[in-house]
């Protein structure tokens, strides 16, 4: 069968995913003129930049993690679609300058996001000042996306060295699969220390500097996977339809749905863990958290339309909705559900942000959005272009034909 | 039950199965089962079987825990002996989701596991006729059934015809008895006849 094998970005893609950049940039700068000056620091300004660009680089980030993930498994059922997860990875390089750029301001600029650069007398805060200060801050930023990006180069650099001299014999296969293995390990390892575990406590939880819990970074993990997933599909579907990848069939589309059935309800698990170890305690320093985000009989939290609509589209939908075989199997359900999740986790993210720093109302408007959009037209660009750039089939992977003839 | 008669193919490789069943089922034959050692992907599909409707008893298993466990809970500890623990509402609804997910959880599989049973004809002295001992083993068995109008010979011709290699005809019971297979086997004792292809 001939396939296609490049990408070739039709002009209607290029000009969406322009004109959503064009929407980003517009938004950040109407942003930073109606919020980055005066009242309250640019507060409002900074927390919409520090939501979108790490939600969107933690979605993206999350490609190169499944692509390990499986590698790491042995797994071959995605090797039909891989390239396009590395193509989204390839976002990742943008996306980190950008976060980075963000995240440094906000040390350095200082727009009082975070509590715990002026310490004071606080004791708690002095205690913390081991682990929450500038420097460390920094430093770990920096490694954090510059080992994703090298590490994430690294894994796309081993799968296109196949594409023109295929593997001689089996021996070479089996030395082939045992490199990708190390480099996918070595990126698990780091992903390990990073996303889920120390990044999200220095980014997000320390918003909320005198509030903790072990629970986070997982949480902010399965919601990011799970959105991460959503973002594959999303793009698998678009290129099935586009009539490029002619191997991959409804099997892998409805593996992908699965996987997204199965981190809903993961997310849902450490959710609702965090949550209810918190409600149980009923210790002061720790239920504070839920103040601003859930109405009790005591006090009313403004975020609890949001709080809990979030978790109505993110666990509800999924599991009634992608329940049944035929619709994990259905592209119009799946990519419906895809938008759903990531438009969840996107809210997820947003109440993590702003009912930490904006406790007394909700703070969403058309600027959130448009930022959102503006990030969401440089993945489609970047990955557009990655895309176009290498083969869509790792043809001569050793596993390829496992993924061929993959049948659920 | 009704005693049928059958004519069993014995196949040794998986691969000629599929075109097999395709040409049985193309020549308007009875395609009674098709026993094999292991599951085949898309086996069912080529047999025209429809999708097995567990999963939906499951479902209803499943809504059927949680709602029975929310409620029982509900009962207990707000009305019939409401108890002050830890100073919490009555009404304890984060507690009891453990709880409540356990027991949808044992529900839902114990109760597809009997569904499967009962579907399956399995439970301890339940026996069926076995058409070919090693179909658990290293064979494949294909078994189609004779109506009025099949012919045997032209059937077995035919079955060699699309890569089996033992062909035989068999009269067995259909449905599921109660018994020992020692002493019922022998109800089909001499029925058996071997034809050559």
């Amino acid at each position: 069968m001939a396939i296609k094998e490049f990408f070739d970005i039709p002009a209607r893609y290029k000009k969406w995913s322009m004109a959503l950049m064009g929407v980003g940039v517009l938004s950040v700068i109407v942003g930073f003129i109606l919020y980055g000056t005066g009242e309250e620091h640019g507060k409002r300004f900074w927390a919409t930049m520090l939501q979108n660009s790490t939600y969107f680089l933690l979605i993206a980030n999350a490609a190169m993690f499944f692509v390990c993930a499986t590698t790491l498994a042995m797994g071959g059922f995605q090797m039909a679609f891989r390239r396009v997860s590395e193509a989204i990875s390839v976002a990742v390089i943008p996306l980190g300058i950008i976060a980075l750029v963000v995240l440094i301001a906000l040390c350095v600029v200082d727009p009082e996001m975070y509590e715990w650069l002026h310490p004071g007398n606080d004791k708690l805060l002095l205690g913390k000042k081991g682990f929450l200060n500038s420097g460390f801050y920094i430093i770990w930023t920096i490694l954090t996306i510059g080992l994703w990006i090298v590490l994430g180069a690294k894994m796309r650099k081993l799968s296109h060295e196949l594409d023109n001299n295929p593997l001689p014999d089996v021996e070479a296969g089996r030395k082939y699969i045992f490199k990708n293995s190390v480099w996918a390990s070595i990126f698990i390892v780091w992903f390990g220390l990073t996303a889920m575990s120390v990044t999200p406590w220095l980014w997000l939880m320390s918003l909320d500097a005198h509030w903790f819990s072990t629970m986070y970074s997982w949480y902010t993990f399965a919601s990011t996977f799970v959105a991460g997933l959503a973002l594959i599909t999303i793009f698998v579907v678009y290129m099935k339809n586009q009539g490029y990848l002619e191997y991959t069939s409804e099997e892998h589309i409805h593996d992908l749905g699965k996987f997204m059935f199965a981190f809903s309800i993961f997310w849902t698990y450490l959710w609702f863990a965090q949550y209810m170890l918190i409600w149980y305690a009923n210790i002061p320093e720790e239920t504070i958290y839920f103040k601003s985000r859930v109405t009790t009989n005591h006090s009313k939290g403004a975020y609890t339309g949001l709080y809990w609509f979030m978790f109505c589209i993110n666990f509800i939908a999924p599991i009634l909705i992608l329940m049944r075989r035929g619709s994990k199997r259905n592209y119009t359900t799946v990519t419906f559900m895809a938008i759903v999740i990531i438009f969840g986790h996107w809210l997820d993210f947003n109440q993590m942000v702003f009912a930490s720093k904006f406790p007394e109302h909700v703070e969403l408007n058309l600027f959130d959005f448009g930022v959102a959009a503006g990030f969401v037209g440089l993945i489609m660009y970047s990955t557009g272009r990655a895309m176009a750039k290498y083969p869509l089939l790792a043809k001569n992977h050793p596993l390829i034909k496992e993924s061929i003839i993959h049948h659920t | 039950m009704a005693v049928k008669k059958f004519v069993v193919g014995v196949f040794t490789e998986e691969e000629p199965l599929f075109e097999a069943v395709k040409k049985v089922r193309k020549a308007g034959y009875k395609l009674h089962e098709v026993y094999t050692p292991m599951p085949i992907h898309g086996l069912d599909q080529a047999m025209g079987l429809r999708d097995t409707s567990i999963h939906t008893a499951g479902f209803l298993y499943a809504i059927f825990g949680t709602t029975s466990m929310l409620s029982f809970m509900t009962w207990c500890l707000t009305t019939d002996w409401p108890w002050n623990i830890g100073g919490k509402p009555h009404f304890a609804l984060p507690a009891w989701i453990p709880i409540t997910f356990e027991f949808t959880v044992l529900c839902a599989c114990v109760g597809m596991v009997l569904t499967f049973c009962y579907l399956c004809q399995l439970a301890p002295f339940v026996k069926k006729h076995h058409f070919n001992l090693r179909s658990t083993d290293d064979q494949f068995t294909m078994v189609i059934e004779c109506t009025s109008k099949t012919n045997e010979a032209e059937l077995s011709s035919f079955l060699g015809g699309v890569g089996a290699t033992g062909i035989n005809v068999q009269v067995a019971e259909t449905g599921w008895w109660l018994g020992r297979y020692d002493k019922e086997q022998k109800l089909f004792e001499g029925q058996s006849e071997t034809v050559s292809a």
